[in-house]
């Protein structure tokens, strides 16, 4: 009797949240699938599914008419797949270039300042994106705080436009996912044992040596983790786009919300979707398998 | 030699955080600006923070949010305990594959891609059997539940890993049994872990903009949605105020958050 | 002729701790030097400002006739070995041992046969591709040994180099590094806090207490005439008598210390003096009958030790003074005293060690 309660408390345990899981993140997911091989129509809801169970037995009749389009008007798609990519790379790029020095600022202080320090660097984190991002808009706008400055030292006459740029982008970015870099990098620096470093530095290693033949190296795990972390969520980015981008850089995730939104081309804003998570599942795979490589 | 950090380092890394920090404190200091005027400083003033409690629009959504939050902050917090506990205590089981998969891959899913995806499916299920009618505040807290409850489950797991199995052992051969040991043994030793992982998972929810959009109805604007449609319009004194009050409440929260985790790390 | 390696006046604080207080010493080319003392004595610090990785709050390093003072840690002619080795995981033996001849720029045929010249040293042939994790302790001493010494400095610092390895190793392995050093003739300085390994391998001993340098001699001269009770107790079993000086008679000075001890001293001590008598057990002859030597009395055997080759005795003699007594095994002794309870010891006055104060 008691272990049979045993046993039913553990298929709760693992049940419970599968099934949730399972119903609420990937039968959409599949339904999504569905969407996307389905024939877009003007109705309620805008498709035909592709997959029915209807009043004569199930039915399965598959479309690829929205990839298609996607493939037609590359411009429109598959250009700001493109960029998504791209942007995402570099904000990756310039979000290391900040991240690496603070993290090894850190790794380099004593206890107790690395304690506040990384609590300084996580509050950001928590704080809402979208408010961030508003208070970026506050510093970049041509009658913002930044051009309001030039102007009155007398650096330049008209406001610089920094919105709307690749610029904006980039600071929304490094604003918003600065920290995920920090935090892997940060893990793999304070493991570093400082005699290794007073070892190449009696061996006749300056600064730049240390940093390219030791240090770099034996944090390669936490650059990697930490380039995974940004680039992962920077490619599906909605909000920094959104706010701070022109039509110049427009990225997918933007663009599933206005096919969504406002073309009301639900078939196609899955497809895209569908696109989205190709892109993302790549670099995951790669880390996947240089796991694998480092263990064997 | 542990204290020599080049000069070029501390200038990047005090870049960086004035990249993180700068944004934020100006608009904390333009949200008392007396002027309606954005970058133009004309005295100092509280007023917008007065006109606040008058938007009646802004209230209702600030409460939705907190309802939202509470209630999905809550549900992943008691998930995310379930998936921790059967990874780490059911060492072999059906389906842990499945669970594996299922609580990573939200985290790693772009938020308009879960948004879009969960709206599609509850469309589906409104045409199939009339549940959920609509959409509105529960439609809004299953979605960010099922994202919170992948975060909690990571935070606690982190907490489950370090306590000794034996201890938990040691507590069985004594007689008691497996959920009364579980309850009084070690439910209090990751405490810590839970609260942070509902602060976590509150956070989340209450700062979510994009899924939030995708998911909700007519009528069950949020607080981020209503903020996302006001700066569309253009940079306000009105929005720096709520910004600084939510920022500021969140940032009162993470600390919390924090200092039990720091707190629990030191101990060790 | 100006030393090869001068250290003068020497001394590091650490906010008010005194870590290295004014330590003075020189070294010959090609000397292996032994820094001994207790933990926490500074020995570690003194080899680290050695190395450039610390200032010296006072005083001034020269090698080879050039001030150290402001020369980095990667320029010295100085090469140190860690503790713990330090080696550099993420690259194989080999890539470990050219490192530092890859920072002077060395064409790449000469690096590698240097590096096949140390591996052979150290008998790693055939290693070099290993990393460090797959290697044992052992081999792992004798790769950073290796890349210590691939520079060829001047002057090598080992801190502690014996430290992880089991005791059977640690002395084949110091025999090694005596060989090592006399084929090179590089100049070592080796810390350690065990005693019996800075017999075996130096050449000269300077012996550290609380920051200070307080003897420096040849392990010889350590042993048999240490200055101070701090080095006599630190190096090697001693026992210790206190004594008043009576008066000088002959060759010898008289002394009471419960019992009249005649014992061997500078004519600096005067009659009343307090002093301590030390004594090495190995010194002392334990016999069952009197002998009628110089320096015997009476004791009680309180306890015995049997140590291979001989065995080690705790005795008390008049006025319960407590001594340490060694016998050899192979010493022709007239009865083996082992199963008595009772004896007499006596000692030559050449053998006493007089410590004033
Ligand atoms: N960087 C430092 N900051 C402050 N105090 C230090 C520092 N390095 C060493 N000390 C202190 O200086 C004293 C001497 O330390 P050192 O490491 O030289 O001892 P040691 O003789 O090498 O000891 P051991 O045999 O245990 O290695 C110790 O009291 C130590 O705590
Ligand atoms: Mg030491």
């Amino acid at each position: 009797m008691h272990s049979l309660l045993q046993k039913f408390g553990r298929l709760l345990v693992i049940w419970l949240p599968l099934g949730w899981l399972g119903i609420f993140f990937m039968l959409p997911l599949v339904e999504m699938v569905n969407v996307s091989l389905s024939e877009a129509r003007r109705a309620v809801p805008p498709y035909n599914p592709a997959f029915q169970i209807g009043k004569d037995g199930i039915s399965f009749q598959p479309v690829v008419d929205n990839y298609l389009l996607i493939y037609e008007y590359w411009e429109d798609y598959l250009w700001p797949a493109v960029n998504s990519v791209r942007l995402a790379f570099f904000s990756t790029l310039y979000c290391l270039l900040f991240a690496y020095p603070m993290a090894w600022w850190i790794a380099r202080s004593n206890k107790s300042l690395q304690h506040i320090l990384l609590v300084l660097i996580l509050m950001p984190f928590w704080t809402s994106s979208l408010l961030r991002m508003y208070a970026l808009i506050g510093l970049l706008n041509p009658n913002g705080v930044i051009n309001d400055f030039l102007i009155w030292a007398g650096i330049t006459v008209t406001p610089i436009q920094m919105m709307q740029t690749d610029f904006s982008i980039y600071s929304g970015m490094i604003l918003t996912y600065l920290p995920l870099m920090i935090l892997p990098l940060y893990a793999s620096l304070v493991r570093l044992d400082n005699s290794v470093l007073e070892a190449a530095a009696d061996l006749g290693a300056k600064n730049w040596d240390i940093f390219r033949t030791i240090i770099l190296p034996l944090s390669m795990p936490g650059v990697i983790a930490g380039c995974l972390l940004v680039f992962i969520p920077a490619v599906g980015e909605f909000v920094i786009p959104a706010l701070l981008g022109g039509p110049e850089q427009l990225m997918l995730g933007k663009v599933i919300w206005t096919e969504f939104f406002r073309n009301r081309d639900w078939p196609v804003a899955a497809a895209i979707a569908i696109i989205l998570i190709a892109i993302i599942i790549l670099p995951i795979v790669y880390a996947r398998y240089q796991d694998k490589e480092s263990i064997s | 030699m542990r204290s020599t950090v080049p000069l070029l380092v501390k200038l990047l890394a005090t870049a960086g955080f004035g990249i993180l920090y700068i944004p934020v404190m100006m608009m904390m200091i333009y949200s008392f600006n007396r002027g309606k005027l954005v970058s133009v400083w004309a005295g100092f003033s509280t007023k917008w923070y007065k006109e606040l409690w008058y938007d009646d629009v802004l209230l209702t959504a600030l409460y939705k949010s907190l309802l939202i939050g509470f209630s999905s902050a809550t549900i992943s917090t008691i998930f995310g305990l379930l998936i921790a506990i059967a990874f780490l205590r059911f060492s072999n089981f059906r389906g842990r594959l499945f669970l594996s998969l299922f609580a990573s891959a939200p985290l790693v899913m772009p938020e308009a891609v879960t948004g879009l995806s969960m709206l599609l499916l509850f469309i589906a299920m409104e045409a199939s059997f009339g549940w959920p009618s609509g959409r509105a505040v529960d439609t809004i807290m299953i979605a960010h539940a099922t994202f919170g409850m992948c975060c909690a489950a990571v935070v606690i797991q982190t907490r489950l890993r370090d306590i000794d199995k034996s201890l938990e052992e040691a507590a069985k051969d004594l007689g008691g049994r497996q959920p009364f040991v579980f309850l009084s043994i070690i439910l209090p030793l990751i405490l810590p872990s839970i609260i942070a992982a509902w602060l976590l998972s509150f956070t989340l929810s209450f700062d979510d903009l994009v899924i939030a959009s995708f998911v909700s109805g007519p009528g069950s604007s949020t607080l981020p949605i209503v903020i996302f449609s006001k700066i569309r319009l253009g940079v306000s004194p009105e929005i720096n105020a709520i910004a600084t009050l939510m920022i500021l409440t969140i940032s009162a929260l993470v600390m919390i958050g924090s200092f039990l985790v720091l707190r629990r790390d030191g101990k060790k | 002729m100006t030393p090869f390696i001068r250290i003068q006046n020497i001394s590091k604080k650490f906010g008010k701790l005194l870590a290295v207080d004014d330590v003075s010493f020189n070294l010959e080319r090609g000397e292996l030097f032994s820094l001994l003392g207790p933990s926490g004595c500074g020995k570690t610090t003194l080899l680290r400002m050695l190395a450039g990785f610390e200032k010296p709050s006072e005083g001034y390093i020269e090698i080879d006739g050039q001030n150290m003072a402001n020369v980095d840690p990667a320029d010295r002619p100085v090469n140190i070995m860690f503790q713990s080795y330090a080696l550099f995981p993420h690259m194989s033996v080999s890539n470990n041992i050219a490192y530092g001849l890859k920072r002077a720029s060395l064409p790449s045929d000469e690096i590698k046969a240097r590096v096949e010249e140390l591996l052979r040293l150290v008998h790693l042939s055939g290693m070099g591709a290993r990393k460090p994790s797959t290697l044992s302790g052992g081999q792992r001493q004798r790769v950073a040994l290796a890349r210590a010494l691939a520079r060829r400095p001047k002057l090598l610092l080992l801190d502690e180099p014996l430290a992880a390895l089991d005791k059977k190793l640690r002395s084949e392995t110091q025999f090694e590094l005596v060989n090592i050093q006399e084929q090179l003739g590089t100049t070592f300085i080796v810390v350690t806090h065990d005693q019996e390994e800075a017999m075996t391998l130096s050449t000269r001993i300077g012996v550290m207490d609380n920051g200070k340098l307080v003897q420096t001699a040849t392990p010889n001269e350590i042993y048999e005439k240490p200055e101070t009770r701090f080095v006599a107790d630190f190096v090697g079993d001693i026992s210790f008598l206190e004594a008043t000086v009576i008066e000088r008679t002959g060759k010898y000075w008289l002394m009471e210390a419960a019992t009249p001890i005649y014992a061997i001293g500078s004519s600096t001590l005067t009659s009343g003096m307090k002093v301590s008598l030390a004594i090495r057990p190995e010194k002392i002859t334990l016999t069952s009958q009197s002998t009628g030597h110089l320096n015997e009395f009476p004791v009680e055997i309180e306890d015995w030790a049997f140590y291979g080759a001989g065995t080690q005795y705790k005795v008390i003699g008049p006025d319960g003074i407590k001594l340490k007594v060694y016998q050899s095994h192979n010493q022709p002794s007239h009865a083996n005293p082992r199963h008595l309870e009772t004896g007499f010891v006596h000692f030559s006055p050449d053998a006493t060690i007089i410590l004033e104060g």
